[in-house]
């Protein structure tokens, strides 16, 4: 390893392939070529089927194996290592679990903190101000939006992605789903239920 | 689409077509097919161009694995986009340092805005 890359946490970070990706779509836009919108809409496209849901694999075997639940939650990097997965190098992986008291949101505006190679490609709205300036200010709202409402005895907690830590929420398992196999549960559980704007799928929903 | 993307042997895919690894690689796909679609270059053009990148990587030492796959479709991005007179390698060498200046004053956690005093720094 070189050591020029230094790692400063105030301040954002991009890889060279992700500046020079933004160089171009900065020129193209400037100069008429491409609309960043239109762009957007080709990639939400593909968002959902981008890389494996390991996120879901990952959150069905927590939900059956208490022993690699407490694993997850003591160090989300190394359990997930345990099943094979590739993870990034310095990325920091914490996993936090909803409680009956307590649901969790994920906020970050750069794509670069939201755990992509577990969730697949964060979805349009993740990235955008708006979304991460409303989670903080006014979570039940967004909450809202997205078709969930709490209970208001619920504590919900915001967490913000620091450069080296990026945080995917460990959903409650639905009740009605004893004797589910891992395969069965992880169909359950949707990409937003990891970010804390969604609910796991319920067992008669999902049949 | 569909028949487009079939001219690419080395596409990482599943049954229903491409799949990212990282999100630069979805932004980087869809820069080019906006491109294509506005004619600055032909699909034929674009799959040469890609085999030649390749085919220089691999004489390099490259692997040619999915991982790296969509470094050298990034790479053909840049060099089409300059010999198709749409932008020079210095501006987008100029704009890239300035997203890196933008990035290194922007504290973490707000959203990187790229400002014209970017490019005087």
């Amino acid at each position: 390893m070189s050591e020029h890359h230094h790692h400063d946490h105030d301040h954002s970070e991009l890889s060279d392939t992700e500046l020079r990706v933004r160089a171009l779509e900065t020129v193209l836009t400037e100069k008429g070529y491409i609309d960043p919108a239109a762009l957007d809409v080709i990639i939400q496209s593909y968002e959902t089927k981008i890389g494996p849901h390991s996120g879901a694999r990952v959150v069905a075997k927590a939900w059956v194996d208490p022993a690699f639940r407490q694993a997850l939650l003591d160090d989300g990097t190394k359990a997930v290592n345990t099943l094979g997965h590739v993870s990034r190098t310095g990325d920091h992986l914490v996993v936090i679990e909803n409680t009956p008291r307590r649901h969790n949101m994920v906020v970050c505006t750069l794509c670069s903190c939201y755990p992509w190679e577990m969730l697949g490609l964060p979805p349009v709205w993740y990235k955008a101000a708006p979304y991460r300036a409303r989670a903080v200010k006014d979570p039940r709202g967004v909450l809202a939006d997205f078709g969930v409402s709490l209970a208001r005895d619920i504590d919900i907690r915001i967490w913000d992605s620091t450069a080296e830590t990026r945080f995917l929420v460990l959903p409650m398992r639905p009740d009605g789903t004893d004797g589910w196999s891992e395969q069965q549960l992880a169909e359950l559980v949707t990409r937003d239920s990891m970010i804390g704007t969604g609910l796991p799928k319920q067992p008669e929903t999902a049949l | 689409m569909s028949d487009v993307l079939s001219a690419l042997p080395g596409l990482p895919r599943d049954v229903d077509g491409p799949v990212f690894a990282e999100p630069w690689q979805a932004q980087a796909f869809a820069m080019t097919l906006t491109l294509h679609a506005r004619g600055v270059f032909t699909w034929a053009e674009w799959a040469a161009a890609l085999a030649a990148e390749i085919k220089r990587a691999q004489a390099a030492g490259d692997p040619d694995t999915g991982e790296t796959y969509y470094w050298h479709w990034l790479a053909t991005l840049e060099r089409l986009v300059a010999d198709k007179g749409v932008a020079t390698r210095e501006l987008l060498k100029r704009t890239r340092d300035a997203w890196d200046h933008a990035a290194d004053r922007t504290p973490h956690g707000m959203a990187i805005e790229l400002h014209e005093a970017d490019f005087h720094s």
